[in-house]
């Protein structure tokens, strides 16, 4: 039986973001969990409903002997890598509002930059060639004996024809960082807190992927944990933080689409499944690109920001390179984008301390506060979610 | 002649086996729905346009153009001595395969750049197939 009243985010919670947290990732996860909880004002002995991604290493019931969590009722995974970041607050929503649970607790955690290279392939003991980024995330198998072994190729490879395809060079893709490492500049939270860049370190910075993707254009590797805590809107207003609503939240994987590997659907040029939960969030919220004070777009490498722009309607096809090099994008433009730093300039926790950035905007408490937030953006392309006031 | 190839294996699942075993034989296969005779790649166990499980292996072409292009520099692709240019190839046929493009400055690289296949070898005594510009000498 629904009863279909509405979810909110109440509790976030994070540990620090670092490249070597000396810790394992249950205890990241558990901290991380430990503190969203304590944000909401909820007893972890009351979760009762888990959420993570597949690629998470920590297990639900691992994570509940930490938290002496009581009774779960629901465990669910995400499969995708980063696209399952926001689709973890689509599924949280529907358990909640479907009944399945009430206290539905998200999280990942990963020492991503000390146990293990995120960003690099590894020939394991019996040979062959893997990449833990890309596990489960497509059809790599055919790109690993041609060279293209890491995210940042996969990418590339995509990026390349949309760039060439509209003029965009890898200078323009410098607004991007140069926006995101301003904003966490002045984040205490972010790894390249006080540390901002300008286009012509961007372009000094060595190749990756020649000719996309630079040093600069590449999110972090990164150690740490977040956590965000979802429950029923009834229950929210009762709680410590102002409920912050999920007003939509969506996934769109769309025919011959990839989450990385993306080079089957027929127009290259543009992000079918940005597009596709671009359609169902608005949709569902009735709200439309105008009404958003701030967009949290997935930037594991600066043409996903662009390529996210144009597919959820904040420019026109062809027009992102544009955008972003007036400024529209920083703190105080038309729309600031990742206004944390985003997985380039705070941490690599797999989009989900995009997230958490939402949330703050929403109540009113980022370190880089954009004012009067009603509705804030947040997308991994695959899914995406509108936050508001409750 | 006597430089030992150091490219990595093609990983031979099994759907994908019938593609690396021709690539073996110097062919570039793809495969066609039995019923409907859409080709599909990358390669699955059923057709998506009329769901039949019955396929066969047909030799493509090998002739296409070049859809993008990038070279990976770091970290050095695992394999390879100097950095491969991966391409994405939009066969003569109408399908896409990822691979790599030789003997081509990368000035001269360019989207709709005409390529036909060739094949290189692999470390474990398999080959892969590759492109190389139309009209190129072997």
């Amino acid at each position: 039986m629904s009863r279909g009243g509405g979810a909110a985010i109440v509790g976030i919670g994070q540990t620090e973001f670092s490249k070597n947290s000396g810790r394992s990732e249950l205890q990241l996860a558990a901290e991380a969990s430990r503190a969203a909880l304590e944000d909401a004002g909820i007893d972890p002995a009351d979760v009762d409903g888990m959420i993570t991604f597949t690629l998470d290493s920590s297990d639900e019931i691992g994570l509940s002997r930490c938290l002496g969590v009581r009774d779960l009722a629901y465990a669910t995974r995400i499969p995708g890598g980063g696209a399952a970041s926001v689709a973890t607050v689509a599924q949280a929503m529907a358990v909640v509002e479907s009944g399945l649970a009430d206290v539905v607790l998200i999280w990942r955690a990963m020492n991503e930059r000390s146990a293990y290279r995120f960003g690099q392939p590894i020939v394991p003991p019996g040979g062959g060639l893997v990449n833990i980024a890309g596990a489960g995330t497509g059809s790599l198998l055919w790109c690993m004996p041609f060279g293209a072994q890491t995210p940042a190729s996969w990418e590339a490879l995509a990026a390349q024809h949309y760039m060439a395809t509209f003029g965009v060079t890898n200078r323009d893709l410098a607004h991007v960082s140069v926006a995101q490492r301003r904003h966490a500049a002045t984040n205490p939270a972010a790894w390249f807190y006080g540390r901002p860049i300008t286009v012509e370190e961007h372009q000094q910075s060595r190749w990756i992927v020649e000719p996309v993707l630079r040093l600069l254009d590449c999110c972090q590797e990164s150690d740490g944990g977040v956590a965000l805590v979802v429950t029923s809107l009834e229950r929210a207003r009762d709680l410590r933080q102002p409920p912050v609503r999920v007003l939509a939240a969506a996934q769109s994987i769309p025919a011959e689409v990839e989450v990385i590997s993306n080079y089957y659907h027929a127009d290259l040029t543009v992000m079918p499944e940005a597009m596709g939960t671009a359609r169902r969030i608005y949709q569902r919220s009735g709200l439309t690109p105008a009404d958003m004070q701030l967009a949290m777009l997935y930037d594991a490498f600066t043409p996903q920001v662009l390529k996210q722009l144009e597919g959820f309607g904040f420019c026109g096809r062809g027009e992102a390179k544009d955008f972003v090099r007036d400024g529209n994008i920083q703190l105080g433009g038309r729309l600031p984008v990742n206004t944390n730093g985003g997985l380039i300039g705070e941490a690599y926790i797999h989009g989900m301390n995009n997230i958490t950035e939402a949330v703050r905007q929403v109540r009113g408490t980022a370190v880089n506060q954009v004012p009067n937030v009603e509705h804030a953006l947040v997308s991994c392309a695959m899914a995406g979610a509108i936050l508001g006031r409750a | 002649m006597s430089d030992t190839p150091t490219r990595p294996d093609p990983v031979f699942t099994a759907d994908a086996a019938f593609f690396w075993e021709g690539a073996d034989r110097g062919e570039l296969n793809c495969e066609r729905c039995t019923d409907c005779a859409r080709l599909r790649h990358p390669p699955r166990p059923m057709c998506p346009h009329c769901r039949s499980t019955k396929r066969e292996t047909v030799r493509l072409s090998g002739r296409g153009r070049v859809l993008s292009w990038i070279v990976p520099r770091h970290p050095a692709p695992i394999g390879f001595g100097e950095p491969p240019v991966v391409v994405l190839v939009a066969l003569d046929e109408g399908i896409r395969l990822v691979s790599n493009l030789e003997g081509v400055e990368t000035a001269d690289l360019a989207i709709g750049l005409p390529v036909e296949v060739t094949f290189a070898p692999t470390r474990g005594g398999h080959a892969v197939p590759v492109f190389r510009r139309v009209g190129a000498a072997t």
